[in-house]
């Protein structure tokens, strides 16, 4: 099981998280019906995955675990190629594949 | 699940039917004499763009799940229950990371807050729907299923609830059941990948393929560069919960630069 987390404690993340995201789903259409929430609350709702997603991910890409937390040239690379691929493209699947082909790559040149 | 429409990102808050819009057109008419049974095909069948996305997307989440030491059970559980591929990308990179339970929690939950804003832009193009077919739809509630309900609904405004709710669920059933049988089968045949690739880095770069699409307006980009040099900035912080704020930072800047930018607006005309 992954660092210590017990068979059942993963399962309570599982259930707690599914029940929690059918609430949210289920919110306006269900309980909240018509009733309108404060304006800045919307609002910030809409900026949800672009602040948490960043969020989360940019301590992984400056201080990558595999590499014992120092900046690696091959992981910070293939980071900024996929954003660049993203952006460009806005394609994710491409996005992806230009990410660990970098990675992949530069792995293998810097052995 | 996956955020490849942008669209999806930035739904109206509450976009109204307009009766008025006639259906002169022929597309329109076509979609009116639908039976719900062809108006639940029609759904099915307009979801195959978001397949091709949704399919690499699952496979990499079984993978990722199983190397983070999740069991094939658990990730079935994950997709069934939850069904929401970013927070389901969250929590697995969460639980590795070694965060305690309740910011695995609620930062995977915070990744689908976005929803609630789904929610509230269905309601009046399901009113009238009974309370167990709303919670139907809330369940299959994902990025891609109310994308193109909300595209169809505001396109075709005159069709009948009945109509509504079989494109709904049609869509509903080739995004969700592909979603959750190949991420099974992405944990069954993540068994057979070698020790040694680098796939410490699969959700990275997954999440930055996933953002990079997301950076529409000035708004979105000022978000995640405050949530990117906060979460730097407040790294120190246990587990987790730099992240916490960060991105509550970052969600705060782009309601700003919202505002700022509608009153910019408004002063020009």
């Amino acid at each position: 099981m992954s660092g210590g987390y017990s068979d059942l404690t993963i399962w309570v993340v599982i259930i707690l998280l599914g029940i929690g995201t059918f609430l949210i789903r289920w919110s306006f259409l269900g309980a909240l019906g018509n009733r309108d929430l404060p304006q800045w609350f919307m609002r910030m709702l809409r900026y949800t995955p672009v602040a948490v997603l960043p969020a989360l991910v940019a301590p992984l890409v400056m201080w990558p675990a595999a590499t014992g937390g120092q900046p690696d040239p091959a992981r910070l690379s293939a980071a900024a190629v996929t954003v660049a691929v993203g952006v460009l493209t806005k394609n994710i699947i491409l996005a992806i594949l230009g990410g660990a082909i970098t990675l992949f790559g530069m792995l293998y040149v810097l052995g | 699940m996956t955020d490849r429409n942008s669209a999806a990102m930035a739904p109206s808050p509450a976009p109204q039917p307009q009766p008025r819009q006639a259906a002169a057109d022929a597309a329109s008419a076509r979609a009116l004499a639908r039976s719900p049974v062809q108006a639940f095909y029609h759904g099915m069948i307009q979801t195959l763009p978001f397949l091709i996305v949704i399919v690499p997307f699952a496979l990499l989440f079984g993978v990722v799940a199983l190397e983070a030491g999740i069991d094939i059970a658990q990730v079935l559980g994950f997709s069934v229950l939850v069904l929401a591929g970013a927070s389901q990308f969250t929590a697995v990179q969460l639980l590795s990371d070694h965060a305690p339970v309740w910011v695995v929690i609620l930062s995977s939950l915070a990744v689908n807050l976005r929803m609630a804003m789904y929610s509230a832009s269905l309601v009046p193009w399901l009113k009238g729907a009974s309370g167990k077919q709303k919670a139907w739809i809330a369940y299959v509630l994902i990025d891609q299923t109310y994308a193109l309900a909300i595209q169809h609904y505001e396109r075709h405004p005159r069709l009948s609830l009945q109509q509504r709710l079989a494109y709904f669920l049609g869509a509903a059933v080739a995004l969700c059941v592909p979603w959750v049988a190949v991420s099974w089968l992405g944990a069954t045949l993540g068994r057979a990948i070698p020790e040694g690739i680098a796939l410490d880095f699969a959700i990275p770069i997954t999440f930055l393929a996933m953002i990079a699409p997301m950076l529409r307006t000035y708004a979105h980009m000022a978000a995640c560069f405050v949530a990117i040099v906060a979460a730097l900035a407040l790294a120190w912080l246990p587990s987790g919960l730099g992240m916490m704020i960060a991105a509550v930072l970052g969600m705060a800047t782009g309601a700003w630069a919202e505002i700022r930018a509608e009153r910019r607006k408004e002063a020009r005309g």
